[in-house]
């Protein structure tokens, strides 16, 4: 997993509530046995006026000129700026997955949905979840400057803008730590082998219908 | 202080091998159940590292998402996602997992195979790469969907890091009118805490409407906890779910069956037992539901009319309902039984077992489709719920009547396969999500429960049963 420290990058606006993982990458894209290559499909519906699929060429597609990510400088953007409740629905990583392959290193919000924000850490793509109000401040500022940097401090837990502090954010100690170090998780686990086996030698006793 | 626990908490307590400093646990797996869509970059992961999954026989794997539901004996058409279901198969082949492939009478949609095979039993903790396993909490165990990194770190570890979640009851109180059944009950819950009123929160539901509910219907009300936000969603144990889980092909029998029912039968919230939030919903005032918008929170009674945004004071709330109405091309202030459907699709891991298909088969019975639907259809959630209906006759309903008999797959509900709304079309769906393109680029979907959609297939418009 590529680790996480600082960032500084142009926010892109996606204003609506409930942004739901199908809308990230739509269904016909998960056919893929691979993790790359979303990138170019993520949020398809919106981003193109045709429909798209695993076997459609996207340059020969109609780009919906209205989307905010077709549009200069937010085709360049590395963090989102979303509403309440993103990446809600279907489980499906491959939405991260899309995220970063655009090229998203953040995503701010004020809320996320659970297994979203989850299998956002297992990718290095950083979920901020801030007050509606300074959300709210963050699409003002956007919509009066398009191209607007924000900085991310994930060791301060800090967002930047302009020079100044617009909030602390909140993250787990050990998910922080995973993140700034770029830790896979599974050789971390697996440090811990002998207290799972351990475990199932105890709830072989207890619940043997489990074994 | 009060030792009482929640069932949430005793499921917990009882697979936690190890917690780190900030409470993050490594929370030990009991079932891993795999589909062909959220594996394949996990089994590579796995292969690269050069790392075996730790427990075989806590797998089994099913091909649902992409399978087609029409005639089995000529395969997939699709290359694509032929390769993902042999990408499936060969993986189970490579590792020696127990799969019920796309030729198994046992095949179907994971969250109805698991069950019916006695897979999911009380008191496990369950994970699947999809989001619906939540499902498997209607017998007391701890479901909840993972994405991929995750089946990837529970094939190989058995385990997941895991934050403890915080408790929510929804308590569903009294009894619900006839007709009206545990879609409506989830629908309505979700109408009142709204998508993401349950983010954080582990749910579990009660009441003596929950109880009273076979294990099926629990089955849809868990099935759609993560259309409230909460990952995992519960009903305590009882005698219906004991009675269900006896006999089942993987469950205990004889002297380990009475050890476990022992345990099982602890398997319940303590009286006391401190929930973090409490909903209480009055079984009564439960109508049947259908949404009207694109998000499972826009719902309304059968016999109420679209809602207006401008009656909504939160402008980001109304500016969500006005986009959702342009998507769904309907006017605020029409009757919902005005609104004519085009497709019906009645199955998914929320409606496809056999109470649901004789639900709608009751409603179809001596009936024929509207001339206005253009396909009405039925896919059982497995091979063997397909074939229970056909030793019951309602194949035969169903095909009298105009629908269509199919075989057994995840189908309409996400479109994965050739299953799917046209731009512009209508669905009243048994499924759970009614997202933007979720049937089909541009189709609009309806969420409603099997007795719903098979009236609403007989009438052309959305049509009460109760009355």
């Amino acid at each position: 997993m590529q680790a996480f420290t600082q960032h500084t990058g142009i926010v892109a606006p996606l204003d609506r509530p409930n942004v739901d993982t199908d809308a990230i990458i739509p269904k016909q894209f998960l056919k893929s046995i691979k993790r790359s290559v979303f990138g170019p499909n993520a949020f398809d519906d919106w981003r193109y006026l045709d429909e798209g699929g695993p076997e459609i060429d996207n340059d020969s597609r109609r780009i919906n000129p209205d989307f905010v990510l077709n549009q200069s400088p937010f085709d360049k953007s590395t963090i989102l700026l979303a509403r309440e409740n993103f990446g809600c629905g279907s489980s499906r990583e491959h939405a991260v997955w899309a995220l970063d392959d655009f090229g998203f290193r953040a995503v701010i919000a004020p809320s996320f949905a659970d297994i979203f924000y989850n299998n956002s850490f297992k990718n290095g793509l950083l979920p901020i979840a801030l007050d509606t109000d300074v959300v709210d401040d963050l699409f003002n500022r956007v919509a009066a400057k398009p191209g607007l940097e924000v900085s991310i401090d994930l060791e301060a837990q800090t967002v930047s803008c302009e020079g100044e502090k617009i909030a602390d954010f909140v993250i787990d100690e050990f998910r922080k730590h995973c993140m700034l170090n770029g830790l896979d998780d599974i050789g971390l686990t697996l440090q811990h082998a002998d207290e799972i086996k351990a475990y199932e030698e105890q709830r072989k006793q207890s619940a043997p219908w489990l074994f | 202080m009060s030792n009482a626990k929640t069932l949430y908490d005793k499921l917990w307590d009882d697979h936690v091998v190890r917690t780190e400093k900030d409470g993050t646990a490594l929370l030990y797996i009991d079932r891993h159940l795999v589909h062909e869509v959220t594996s394949p970059q996990a089994f590579e992961g796995l292969r690269i590292a050069g790392r075996q999954p730790w427990r075989i026989s806590s797998i089994v794997a099913v091909p649902d998402h992409n399978v087609p539901t029409t005639d089995r004996s000529v395969g997939i058409t699709d290359p694509v996602a032929k390769l993902q279901v042999e990408t499936l198969d060969a993986n189970c082949k490579e590792y020696g997992l127990t799969e019920f492939d796309m030729s198994d009478i046992r095949q179907g949609i994971v969250h109805v195979i698991g069950p019916e095979q006695g897979a999911t039993l009380p008191g496990m903790t369950v994970v699947c790469g999809d989001s619906h396993t939540s499902t498997h909490g209607a017998f007391g165990a701890l479901a909840f969907g993972i994405g991929t990194s995750e089946v990837e770190h529970v094939l190989a570890t058995q385990c997941l890091m895991q934050n403890k979640s915080m408790n929510m009851l929804v308590s569903v109180d009294g009894q619900v009118a006839k007709g009206v059944t545990a879609k409506d009950i989830v629908l309505a819950i979700i109408g009142e805490i709204g998508t993401a009123g349950g983010t954080g929160y582990a749910i579990e539901f009660g009441g003596d409407a929950i109880r009273a509910l076979s294990i099926e219907g629990r089955m849809t009300v868990c099935n759609m906890a993560i259309e409230a936000g909460a990952r995992a969603g519960m009903v305590a144990v009882d005698d219906t779910t004991i009675d269900y889980v006896k006999g089942r092909p993987y469950a205990p029998s004889g002297e380990m069956l009475e050890k476990a029912e022992a345990y099982w039968r602890t398997l319940h919230s303590d009286d006391g037992a401190r929930f973090d939030k409490v909903v209480h919903i009055d079984a009564a005032s439960i109508k049947p539901q259908v949404t009207w918008g694109t998000s499972p929170e826009m719902v309304v009674a059968i016999d109420d009319v679209v809602p207006d945004p401008d009656d909504v004071e939160d402008s980001v709330k109304a500016d969500g309902m006005r986009k959702a109405l342009a998507y769904m091309g309907l006017e605020a202030g029409t009757p919902i039984k005005a609104i004519a459907v085009d497709k019906v699709f009645i199955g998914s891991c929320t409606n496809s077992r056999i109470e649901d298909l004789r639900a709608a088969a009751q409603i179809a019975e001596g009936k024929k489709v509207a001339d206005n639907v253009k396909l009405a259809m039925v896919v059982p959630g497995s091979g063997l719920v397909k074939q229970q209906a056909e030793e019951e006759g309602l194949d035969k309903i169903f095909i009298d009547a105009g629908f269509e008999w199919r075989e057994p797959g995840c189908s309409m509900c996400l479109a994965m396969n050739a299953d799917r709304l046209e731009s512009g079309e209508r669905c009243a769906s048994t499924s759970n999500r009614n997202f933007e393109g979720r049937q089909g680029q541009g189709g609009r979907t309806h969420l409603v429960s099997p007795a719903i959609a098979a009236a609403s297939a007989i009438n052309g418009h959305f049509a009460d049963v109760t009355q």
